[in-house]
This record gives C-alpha cells, sequence and structure tokens, in this order.
C-alpha cells in the first residue's frame, strides 16, 4: 500500500525532459534576487536588444519591481517619450523587419519561458563570424540564425576552430571586444537574468505569498486532522 | 433571543419543505447519507474532483472576463491576464495547474474502481456516467488547450483534428466540418472558445448529478467490496458498517482537501509549469501558421493514448487502424462491468492473477505515458543485425509491447477474471 503511493507520488514529480539538439547548454549563473544584476541586465535590454527586438507586454512602470522608481525608469531607460505606464514597443515595422532580416524578431516578453535561461545564455555567448552568412555571423547554438552579433562591441570576434582528428570545435576569441571574457559572460548573465524576471515579473514577490499560503494550509491541515480524529473516535 | 431565532429559521425551513423538498434532499444526500465506515486513502479522490471542478468553473468564470477568442488577440490577452489583471496570474495558474490536477485525481479515482471492482453490480451505471464525464473532460481539456493561442495549443489541435481525415470516406469533410476552415485558424478558435465555456461545462456538469444521484441510489463501494446495506439494524433500517456522509466524512475529506490544496498550491506558487509537464515551453511562443515545431507532443493526461496512437503501424497507408486504436484505448474502460466475470469486488479478496494483470495494466499506462510524451526516437534505434527489430526506433517497439498489454488487460479480462482463485469475502466490512 505505503510502496503504491510513493510509487504514484514518484509520478507527480516531473522527469524533466532533456532536449538533445547537439550543443550543451552552459549553465546561466543567475539570482532573481540581485537586484543591481537584474537593473545592469534591464540596461542592456533597452540599449541593445529593444530596437529590433518588443517586449509588448512589459510595462516600463513594472521595473519598479528590480528596484527602480518611475524617475529613474523614465531618465534612465526610456529613450522615445513613451509614458511610463506604456508596454516596451519599438518603432520598427513588421513587414519591414521581415523583408530587413528574412524573419520579424520575436517579441521578447516571454521568450525566457520559452527558451529557457540556459539556453539565451549560451546562445548569446556563442555567436562567431562566418562570412557565408548574410550578416557576417552565425551561430553554435542556433545555426544560420537571422540575428547578426548586436553586442560584438562588446564581446569582441570569435571564430570557430574545428578540429579534423577529434571531430570537435570550439569557439576562439579572435579580435577582443570593450569586455573581457569574464565580463562579457557578466553582462550576459545580468541579461539573461533580467529576461527571466520580464517573462514572469511577479514570480518572486509570489513566492513569499505562497509560503504564507502554505502555512495556513499546514495549520488547516493540522486543525482538521484533529477535528476528524475527534468525530472519528467512537467509530470502530 | 437566540432561540426566538432558531424557531424562524425552522419555521423557514418548514416554509420551504412544503415547497421544495429541502430538508429531505439534504438528508438522503449528506445528513443520512450511509457510507461505509472503512474508506481508505483512495477514497478521498472523488470529493476531490469535485473541488476541482468548482475551482475550474470559478476561476474559469474570471478568466473569461479578461480572455479575448480572436487569434489575433488571444496570446496577447493571456499575458494581460498574467501580468495587468489584479491577481490573473493566480487565477490562470489556479485553472491551468486545475486542468492537470483534475486529470492526476481522475485517474487516482478510476485506479481506484478497479482496485476494489467500484463498476460492479449494481454500479454499472455509476461506473458509465464516470466514464462520460471522463470523456467530457478529455474533450473539455482539448478545446481548452487551443485557447492560449501558442504553438503547442495551435499544433495540438492541428494534429488531432487531422487525426478526423484518417476515417474512411467521410474523415476529410468531419475534419473541415470541425475546424471550420481548412486549417486551425481564427473561426477554430471561437467556436473552440464556445465548447470550452458553455457546451462541455453543461454536459460535465449534468453527468456529475447523474453520477452522484446513482451513486446515492445505490450506495458507495468500499475496500472489502462487501454490500453494507445486506446487513442493517433490523430497527432502524441503517446499514451496521454505514456512517452518515455528514458529520463523518465531510471532516475526513476537509483534512484531504486540506492536503491536497498544499500541494496544489506549492504548484502554484513554485512550479506552475512542473517541468514542462503542465505548461509547455513551447506555448510561449505564439501560434504561427507556417512555422511547425520540431517536437509536438500532447499534454501529459493524453500521451498514454497518443502513444498508442504512434505505435500502431499504417495498414494499407492508411492511420485510420492507430486512431481507432486510439479511440478503443479511452473507450475500453466502458466495457469493464461485464469484462469482468469475478464473483468479488475487492482486490483484497481476488487472486495472483488479477493483481498480477492490474499491475501490468498499470505499468503499461505509465510506460506509455512516458514514452508519449518524447518523440519516437528518444531510445535510439536497435542494431541493424537484429533480425525482425533491425533499424527499429527502440521506444517503438517497447510503445507496442505495451499497447498489446493494455488492451489485452481488457481483452482476457473475461477468462482471467473467471479462472483466479478467489478468497472468501467476509459478511461484513474489515477495519
Amino acid at each position: 500500500m505505503k510502496t503504491k503511493i510513493l510509487l504514484l507520488l514518484a509520478l507527480l514529480v516531473p522527469l524533466m525532459a532533456v532536449a538533445n539538439e547537439g550543443v550543451k547548454l552552459d549553465h546561466a549563473p543567475i539570482d532573481p534576487n540581485n537586484q543591481a544584476s537584474l537593473q545592469r541586465g534591464a540596461k542592456t535590454f533597452v540599449n541593445y536588444c529593444l530596437n529590433c527586438h518588443s517586449a509588448a507586454y512589459m510595462r516600463y512602470n513594472r521595473l519598479q519591481d528590480i528596484g527602480l522608481t518611475d524617475e529613474q525608469i523614465k531618465s534612465n531607460l526610456m529613450f522615445a517619450g513613451e509614458k511610463v505606464g506604456d508596454t516596451m514597443t519599438v518603432a520598427m515595422q513588421k513587414t519591414e523587419a521581415k523583408a530587413w532580416f528574412g524573419v520579424t524578431p520575436p517579441d521578447l516578453s516571454v521568450e525566457a519561458r520559452a527558451r529557457g535561461a540556459d539556453w539565451i545564455y549560451s546562445y548569446l555567448r556563442s555567436f562567431y563570424r562566418d562570412d557565408t552568412r548574410p550578416t557576417g555571423w552565425n551561430n553554435l547554438v542556433y545555426e544560420k540564425v537571422a540575428m547578426p552579433h548586436v553586442l560584438w562591441t562588446l564581446q569582441g570576434e570569435q571564430v570557430l576552430k574545428v578540429d579534423e582528428k577529434t571531430e570537435t570545435h570550439r569557439l576562439v576569441l579572435n579580435k577582443p571586444g570593450i569586455q573581457t571574457p569574464a565580463e562579457y559572460d557578466q553582462t550576459i548573465a545580468d541579461l539573461v537574468n533580467y529576461l527571466v524576471f520580464m517573462a514572469e515579473p511577479y514570480k518572486e514577490r509570489d513566492k513569499h505569498l505562497g509560503l504564507l499560503v502554505l502555512a495556513f494550509l499546514g495549520l488547516l491541515f493540522v486543525l482538521s486532522y484533529y477535528l476528524k480524529k475527534e468525530f472519528w473516535k467512537d467509530i470502530h | 433571543m437566540a432561540n426566538s431565532t432558531h424557531q424562524e429559521s425552522k419555521n423557514l425551513v418548514g416554509w420551504i419543505d412544503a415547497r421544495f423538498p429541502l430538508s429531505s434532499t439534504v438528508k438522503a444526500h449528506i445528513t443520512e447519507y450511509y457510507a461505509p465506515k472503512n474508506f481508505n486513502f483512495w477514497y478521498f479522490f472523488g470529493a476531490l474532483a469535485t473541488l476541482i471542478l468548482v475551482i475550474q468553473i470559478l476561476t474559469g468564470i474570471f478568466l473569461t472576463m479578461n480572455y479575448k477568442p480572436e487569434a489575433s488577440l488571444a496570446f496577447a490577452s493571456v499575458e494581460y491576464i498574467m501580468r495587468d489583471v489584479s491577481w490573473g496570474r493566480l487565477i490562470r495558474y489556479m485553472h491551468s495547474t486545475g486542468a492537470s490536477m483534475f486529470f492526476v485525481v481522475i485517474y487516482l479515482h478510476m485506479f481506484r474502481g478497479l482496485m476494489y471492482g467500484s463498476y460492479k453490480t449494481p454500479r454499472e451505471l455509476i461506473w458509465l456516467f464516470g466514464v462520460g464525464i471522463f470523456l467530457v473532460l478529455m474533450g473539455e481539456a482539448f478545446f481548452g488547450y487551443l485557447l492560449p493561442w501558442g504553438q503547442m495549443s495551435y499544433w495540438g489541435a492541428q494534429v488531432i483534428i487531422n487525426l478526423f481525415t484518417s476515417i474512411p470516406f467521410i474523415g476529410p469533410d468531419i475534419s473541415l466540418w470541425l475546424r471550420g476552415d481548412y486549417t486551425v485558424s481564427d473561426a477554430t478558435l471561437n467556436r473552440f472558445f464556445a465548447f470550452h465555456v458553455i457546451a462541455l461545462p453543461l454536459v460535465l456538469l449534468g453527468l456529475v448529478v447523474a453520477h452522484l444521484i446513482a451513486l446515492h441510489e445505490v450506495g458507495s463501494n468500499n475496500p472489502d467490496g462487501v454490500e453494507i446495506k445486506k446487513n442493517k439494524d433490523p430497527k432502524t433500517h441503517i446499514p451496521l458498517d454505514g456512517i452518515p456522509f455528514h458529520p463523518y466524512y465531510t471532516v475526513k475529506d476537509l483534512m484531504g482537501v486540506s492536503v491536497f490544496l498544499l500541494v496544489f498550491s506549492a504548484i502554484i506558487f513554485f512550479a506552475p509549469e512542473m517541468g514542462g509537464y503542465f505548461l509547455e515551453a513551447n506555448n510561449f511562443i505564439p501560434a504561427d501558421p507556417l512555422k511547425t515545431p520540431a517536437h509536438i507532443a500532447p499534454v501529459w493526461y493524453f500521451t498514454p493514448y497518443y502513444s498508442i496512437l504512434r505505435a500502431v503501424p499504417p495498414i494499407l497507408n492508411s492511420q485510420f487502424p492507430g486512431v481507432a486504436a486510439m479511440g478503443l484505448s479511452v473507450v475500453s474502460f466502458a466495457f469493464l462491468p461485464w469484462l469482468d466475470r469475478s464473483p468479488v469486488k475487492s482486490i483484497r479478496y481476488r487472486g495472483n492473477l488479477y493483481k498480477k494483470w492490474l499491475a501490468a495494466f498499470v505499468v503499461s499506462f505509465l510506460i506509455l505515458g512516458y514514452l508519449g510524451t518524447e518523440p519516437s526516437n528518444v531510445w535510439g534505434q536497435f542494431s541493424v543485425n537484429i533480425p525482425l527489430f533491425g533499424g527499429a526506433d527502440r521506444a517503438t517497439v517497447v510503445a507496442r509491447i505495451f499497447s498489446v498489454v493494455y488492451f489485452s488487460f481488457f481483452a482476457l479480462m473475461p477468462w482471467y477474471t473467471k479462472r483466479d482463485k478467489t478468497k472468501p469475502v467476509p459478511e461484513r466490512v474489515t477495519g
């Protein structure tokens, strides 16, 4: 009986499906409670991403949740005269974007939930020079991606080195950028941290509420347990 | 003063009773409905299913207030609910978690029926209404899954509706008729919305009422499979092993409800996606009719049947046998009362044969369920040197074997239940 119940409980624990697409993803070192990291990520996002990619479900003033005031948001993160309650849209027309890049850059509001933090973290660090591509860039994680390496001034230029003997390949920094590799990894980690926050802005805050709810239900269970015991004491 | 209020309320009840069977209904179904006193863990799930039904209806009402059943707005309106509607994200997670938990609870409830023979005489109709509830619930889940209008919503619906295309002669017309368009589109979304929020919930509620009326007519089964109505107190005519549903089972169910809500809330607050099983990652990408996802899998609760569909090879270039097998795998449950020839109900007094078959069935169900969530090459292929299986997908071969076990559980039941060595059933319930 007990083993049966345990077996059924084990069923509820999902077996993580591992999407095997050849490339090993790096673990994204993100911390949803690190506000400084989230703020740096927001800065990178509005400066580099929010020109082609929209985040049409994200309102600027939701950035209050990562410790910014409306004034700080307006003066540091908004450039096109929007209102602080507006969502993060871009001026580029979808049809134009499609003509320029071949695809419309996807909206990034919930991209972190679709791709996962590790995927984005690996992807943004895996661009390399490839003159056969129209943009001059290719990507190890997302082969033949339409997006050029927007952060190349920060990272520098990587090239793909293929070892014929062992049939392995790796990326090598050919021309350094403004940031060292460690700094660049941190920039991307901050950006991914922000993207994860943006995909579900209330998540961390709700966890505190969740603990209260669980505490209440735990109390309810204890009370109902003794209530049941009291009612059932004369049933044999 | 208190006394006079009491008097008045009694008068009010009396006034109502003269016009409507209020007291007698409450008595018949709650305070004087005598349930066996030996219900165990497995008997929580009926009440929990009712609770989830209420949760789904209530949260559904509030979601409907903000959701837009229109192809160009649907995805955005769900994110609007998640971000801008007060408590919208929790209401939505309650609904999405509720959908999966509904199936968790219903599967455990059905397994209870298999263990204790709850479908056997005189409870065949309860069981049939229950199978009806299960089928409608599957429809309800399928229609609801299209509404967020993500990639999985869209392509899942596309795949399932296309299944009907394989029906000989009339298939393509049926698919077109269901879709309302040549491809899943705004027209499909609109009608699925109508089915999801009004048509199927009405049928579901009707079936639940019928399920309960039938149950209260014949009385509940129990882990011993003993009919408690056979042993009544000669004076009061109350079953000796029966206790009134209220207060005994109301307080016991309250305890079960609080444990269930603990699990339910933990999922809502800490793991609403449940590792991609309750909410799939691909469904956070808006539906795109021009981009087929590499791997389309239904939500976990459909995957055992989906595995069977994939396992059956096409015959004469027709996928219809697979579709028919999938349909049969779901409907098979309805035949149980007539397939089971055992003289006893409960697994406690059945022989080893039934126990082994039931275990094999549960294992098949779980393995088929797991394989249904994965692409069919998940375990690679057999080496080409092996005769018969050479080069075949390992997972497909395994799915075929367990599909056979799945159907054998039903098909061979008349034989193995009759042949099984049963133990004597006690007169009265034990423990």
